[in-house]
């Protein structure tokens, strides 16, 4: 896996730039990730982030849309508003956990 | 003597229970097979139908014919199971022991769960599915007399029994409007959740240029919220909306709500299991096959097949107290129908994505991947027989079970 540079350390990415490594997250490097995609994170975006954070630990796997929807209880209209258009891909990325597998 | 209960009499459950009667003594093991419904469908062929290319005869057949003797069939639907107690409740009361159970149940699209898509004013009138024996007929009669406007192939989300299916589908119907000599009078769009015409990058460039070529329209990433029936469109969580005379969605794909009655299921009803051996992750005596686990492959028939050839193996081991050491690598192999009497197959497994090359013989095939071609297509053909007569009876075909990478060629995306 690459290394890259964020925040001023090295940290392991996949070649589409996610994360590879749940323990090399902070919310600091949250911040630069989600500057990257052009999304000002508000304590809303916080609730999303957090929960996929633990559903992943809990789980092994990102939570999908639907599932923030069900468990976290924040409607999947709400998250588009929060991460536009692609949001299942943009808060896993900022939550440095795997993109929810579309399945095959 | 053992109890081994089946739900569901399907592809997986067929083919598991005709690979373990022979290997399981009748005088220590009773199976049970409980599926509601007397017929089994040959769901590949659903695709077909709304084109007439298959009639609605070709694709079903008793279910009793393809259970092996020495397997009881009991159809009742199934109220739940209680897995602490180790039995199973029907709706009519009634009680099923078991030692071990295989939950079979699959999946199955679920219109209802998209507002407005059932509404009956639309529903198989303006808006249809091919996922169901019901829908393909209803779709074919549609088509019959429909002469043209906007159609739309939709899919709601991920994950969607046969992924290709919708794809081919657009294909299919592409040809047979140039057939029918009316295709300048239909304007077709795709429309999908996913990046791009599949969930795969490679596949994904080659079948999208595939769609480019034949002037369909690709609307990405596109997550409907509901469908408006009075305008007759499609409305996303973003705020797009897509205008259609004919909808031809895939409705949101969920396993039997019995799963969840139960107390099984995630989400969306599908059973966690180990994506290696099966077994459930709650329960030592409860595997999921087929379409009703969460494993992160294809719900597809040809999943379920490879998958059973590893099975058998390991559930004579489990049930002897042994440690289970075939281990499934989520391979599939599909036909895609691109029309004209063409098609592609693509072979992928969890780790590798479709690639072209050969296949089943490296260099010379004879099918092609991810290429079109009229083998491929006899292939896909070919495949209904063998379903019949070869897969669902747990005979052997001639392709190894795990994917190889033999004969298939790595490129940059």
């Amino acid at each position: 896996m690459p290394v890259t540079t964020l925040n001023g350390r090295s940290v392991h990415v996949n070649d589409e730039g996610f994360l590879t490594e749940y323990d090399e997250w902070d919310e600091d490097l949250a911040k630069v990730l989600a500057a990257n995609i052009g999304v000002d994170l508000t304590d809303a975006h916080w609730k999303v982030i957090h929960f996929l954070r633990e559903d992943y630990k809990a789980q092994g796997e990102t939570p999908t849309t639907r599932r923030v929807q069900q468990v976290a209880g924040i409607p999947i209209k709400e998250q588009f508003v929060l991460f536009p258009k692609k949001p299942g891909r943009k808060m896993s990325y900022i939550a440095g956990v795997p993109k929810p597998h579309g399945c095959v | 003597m053992k109890r081994l209960l089946v739900l569901g009499g399907g592809t997986a459950g067929t083919m598991a229970v005709n690979k373990l009667r022979p290997r399981l003594s009748p005088q220590e093991w009773k199976i049970t097979v409980v599926d509601p419904d007397e017929v089994h469908y040959y769901q590949p062929g659903y695709l077909f139908i709304p084109f007439g290319i298959y009639q609605p005869d070709e694709v079903r057949k008793p279910r009793k014919r393809f259970l092996p003797s020495g397997v009881d069939l009991v159809t009742t639907e199934v109220d739940r199971v209680v897995p602490e107690e180790n039995h199973v409740l029907l709706t009519d009361g009634v009680r099923l022991d078991y030692d071990y159970l295989i939950i079979a149940t699959g999946t199955t699209p679920r219109p209802d769960q998209t507002p407005g898509m059932d509404d009956e004013s639309v529903w198989r009138d303006s808006v249809h599915e091919f996922y169901t024996f019901e829908g393909a007929c209803a779709l074919a009669e549609k088509l019959r007399g429909w002469d043209g406007g906007r159609l739309v192939v939709h899919i709601t989300e991920m994950p969607i029994k046969c992924p290709v299916a919708p794809l081919e589908f657009t294909f299919l119907a592409d040809a047979f409007f140039t057939e029918q000599g009316m295709r300048d009078r239909v304007e077709i769009t795709y429309v999908t959740p996913l990046e791009g015409a599949f969930t795969k990058p490679v596949a994904s460039r080659y079948l999208g240029d595939m769609l480019d070529e034949r002037k369909i329209a690709l609307e990405p990433d596109f997550m409907v919220e509901r469908i408006d029936p009075e305008t007759k469109t499609l409305v996303s969580y973003d705020e797009r909306e897509i205008g259609f005379d004919l909808l031809v969605t895939v409705p949101l794909n969920m396993g039997s709500d019995m799963v969840a009655r139960s107390g099984l299921g995630d989400d969306l009803n599908y059973v966690a299991v180990d994506k290696e051996t099966l077994l459930s992750k709650k329960y030592d005596n409860i595997f999921a096959i087929g379409d009703a686990s969460d494993i992160p492959a294809s719900k597809a028939g040809s999943v379920a097949h490879f998958a059973m050839d590893l099975f058998p193996e390991n559930f004579l081991r489990h049930v002897q107290g042994l440690a289970m050491h075939e281990k499934f690598d989520g391979h599939a192999n599909c036909f895609i129908e691109t029309g004209h009497g063409k098609g592609l197959l693509i072979d992928f497994n969890y780790e590798t994505e479709p690639l072209p090359g050969k296949y089943p013989l490296p260099g010379i095939g004879p099918f092609s991947l991810l290429k079109e071609t009229e083998m491929n297509h006899w292939g896909k053909v070919m495949f209904r027989w063998i379903y019949w007569n070869i897969l669902l009876e747990g005979k052997e075909l001639p392709v190894p079970a795990l994917m190889s990478m033999a004969g298939k060629i790595r490129e940059d995306v």
